[in-house]
């Protein structure tokens, strides 16, 4: 495990000065991304569409303080092969002596949703990248509309509540797990509330980029989305995870891994509470909803702990 | 300096991607462009090239693949056809707006449905204001002078935008024609070193490209520059068609003429067809009939005020369009452009339109002799009897 005093004097990739909301999780979890990264080596970055790509990249000014690209919404894995393509090509010719290493930062929409094609198939190809998903459980940039990462029960502005609805009709997909089956060297599930177990995470994603495609899931809540106040990002996030709705765990060369145990997990209504999108099954009469959530988040755990052997 | 093969279109298009040996080369297979990718992937197989190939899953990652790698800033190729460049469209303007010189063969295919593999060229006018520049090739011989040109085009540093080389799907790339493959030094030479404006992989001088123009930003000053550079495209393809003129004995020009000195009517077409077309041509000429040809080469940038110096002195002008711009009987795309471009001649020509080969119908000699008959009726009648006409429809 990482230590603070080895990143108190790291550079810092992401500047002060971008445009993202006071509390959003999507820089914390950038940061500590980037700080996992290994001296005397250069990072490119590619954001697909999404609120960091906006707020981060405002002509003319840039909060990236190394190499950027934007392409589109649908496409952060095939625009980041096409880059480490060309370094690839380069290093060969005797044309580039540095060391060179590329990550990808998308939201869930941009991952999960509309660019999971162009993901898998660099997967598959093996490039030589991270790609990092934020994760905050909804279409955001575009104001808070449901999303294949949206959980069962959520309030979004396309999974309202109403007589007929108790806001998303579908469990979200467990795209962790999708990644980690394209046999890739490293796939990990991180939260920016456990920031050690993120950044030693992300040595490890650089690390293994050298050898081909890395994905990191890391859950960064959004306030104005999730309804929470925004000095309460954190404290929303690590909820998450003591409840085992966001387990932390990472499949390194295939090895599934609890990297961060729950032996005494809380019921997952007390996460549930901290955000407003959930109030609706809070409310009298709605029991049964809640024990339909708890239900699946005790399915989900009891499958994660036969893949890691627990 | 040169080697005489008998090979397809398709295996012209991989020789000219031998010679250029870009650093990276993104495609998906498709019909009737396949065989471009099976040949480069046997020269990166066999080690004749340098390329890194990345075998993309579809053609919208192929695209998004090349825009990654010339930001990274280095010689990109592609190839596609039809449904590929339909699915490419939106990364084309991306393309085009970041200003990347990517070059993209298109084997031109029809776009479905009813679903057909066969040529017309709806997919390529599909993407006409994408801001490519696009080239139109009547046979594999042109084809393959027109891709190496395309590099010097798009790299040039008052350019800077993609460039589609087109060539009929099946008709020009399935047919074995002889073909004139130039010596790999000479090309090379020609072709010379790239030196891109930004890249990202310039570590001391890092880079954001592709960044938000807010709301108050600078998208409209970008767009008039980009059309700016598209003016200069004029130029700087007259010039590189004339220096590969020189070096190889073929100069290229917007337009190719036959005919035109004394003819009375004049037919405007693109690709293949200019070969039916101008063998009709040559037997009408024989009986009297003076009827010309204008192939037209580059239909991005349009070269309008060009054509309206030479098309203006015709009493008729045919244009021949391969495929449909659905605005409701008023012609096809081709034919559009020529007309808009010629409300601003001194003289207005009249104006006829024939919409052929959709699908990969055949364009008979035939069919062509009975157009070129109408025209010249019209033009010793001084009136055009049909406007829009359907060459080899079954009615």
């Amino acid at each position: 495990m990482v230590a603070l005093a080895e990143l108190t004097g790291k550079k810092e990739y992401f500047a002060p000065g971008h445009r993202l909301c006071a509390g959003c999780g999507a820089p914390i979890a950038v940061r500590q991304v980037m700080l996992g990264l290994p001296e005397g080596v250069t990072p490119v970055v590619c954001c697909p569409t999404g609120c960091l790509e906006v707020s981060s990249t405002i002509y003319p000014y840039s909060a990236w303080r190394c190499s950027y690209v934007h392409n589109a919404f649908e496409n952060g894995g095939a625009t980041l092969s096409g880059v480490e393509a060309m370094y690839l090509a380069k290093k060969r010719a005797g044309q580039l002596q540095d060391d060179i290493r590329f990550v990808a930062f998308g939201g869930d929409g941009a991952t999960y949703d509309i660019g999971l094609q162009s993901l898998s198939g660099a997967l598959e190809r093996g490039h030589h990248l991270i790609y990092v998903c934020y994760d905050n459980e909804a279409y955001m940039n575009t104001g808070i509309q449901r999303s294949g990462a949206t959980p069962w029960g959520a309030w979004t502005t396309t999974s309202p509540v109403g007589s007929e609805a108790l806001g998303k009709e579908q469990w979200r997909k467990d795209l962790t797990a999708i990644c980690a089956e394209h046999n890739i060297p490293y796939v990990a599930q991180a939260s920016i509330s456990h920031w050690r177990d993120t950044v030693t995470k992300a040595q490890k994603a650089w690390e293994y980029s050298k050898e081909g495609p890395v994905f990191l899931n890391i859950l960064a809540p959004c306030h104005r989305g999730w309804r929470f106040p925004m000095e309460k990002t954190i404290e929303v996030a690590r909820q998450a995870v003591k409840t085992r709705f966001w387990p932390l765990y990472e499949v390194e060369k295939g090895e599934w891994r609890l990297t961060v145990k729950v032996t005494k997990p809380e019921p997952v209504r007390t996460w549930l509470e901290t955000q407003g999108r959930f109030s609706h099954l809070l409310k009298p009469g709605n029991e049964a909803a809640v024990e339909h959530f708890q239900a699946e988040v005790d399915r989900q755990w009891a499958k994660l702990m036969h893949r890691c052997g627990e | 300096m040169s080697k005489t093969m008998a090979i397809v279109g398709t295996d012209a298009i991989a020789e000219a991607m031998r010679q250029i040996d870009p650093e990276v080369v993104a495609a998906y297979p498709i019909t009737p462009q396949t065989a471009i990718v099976e040949k480069f992937s046997e020269y990166v197989a066999d080690g004749l090239v340098n390329t890194q190939m990345v075998k993309v899953e579809s053609e919208h990652s192929a695209m998004s693949a090349c825009v990654g790698a010339a930001a990274a800033g280095g010689r990109v190729m592609t190839a596609t056809s039809s449904q590929g460049l339909a699915l490419m469209w939106e990364i084309l303007y991306v393309a085009s707006g970041l200003r990347l010189p990517i070059v993209l063969v298109n084997v031109n295919r029809t776009l479905s449905a009813p679903i057909n593999i066969h040529c017309d060229h709806s997919d390529s006018m599909g993407a006409r204001d994408a801001s490519w520049i696009q080239i139109y090739s009547e046979n594999a011989q042109e084809a393959y002078h027109n891709v190496l040109q395309a590099v010097r085009i798009a790299e040039h540093p008052e350019v800077r935008l993609p460039v589609m080389v087109n060539l009929d799907g099946f008709i020009i790339s399935h047919a074995v024609d002889r073909i004139d493959i130039l010596d790999d030094a000479p090309v090379r030479e020609f072709i010379g070193e790239y030196s891109p404006a930004y890249p990202l992989l310039d570590v001391a001088n890092p880079v954001s490209v592709g960044m938000f123009d807010g709301l108050y930003g600078y998208f409209f000053e970008a767009k008039r520059a980009q059309e700016a550079s598209m003016e200069k495209a004029m130029y700087v393809i007259q010039q590189v068609g004339e220096e590969f003129g020189q070096r190889f004995g073929r100069p290229y020009g917007l337009w190719e003429e036959y005919g035109l000195e004394d003819a009375r009517a004049c037919v405007v077409a693109l690709n293949s067809a200019c070969g039916t077309i101008r063998t009709v041509i040559e037997a009408m000429r024989q009986e009297g009939k003076k009827i010309g040809l204008l192939k037209l080469r580059v239909f991005r940038p349009w070269p309008g005020q060009e054509l309206v110096r030479v098309l203006q002195h015709f009493p008729v002008v045919a244009v021949f369009d391969r495929a449909l711009a659905f605005k409701g009987g008023h012609g096809g795309p081709l034919y559009t452009e020529v007309a808009a471009s010629l409300y601003e001649a001194e003289k207005r020509p009249l104006l006829a339109n024939y919409v052929y080969g959709l699908g990969g119908r055949d364009l008979s000699v035939s069919m062509v002799r009975q157009a070129l008959e109408e025209i010249w009726q019209a033009a010793e009648a001084g009136r055009v009897a049909s406007r829009v006409n359907y060459l080899g429809l079954r009615e």
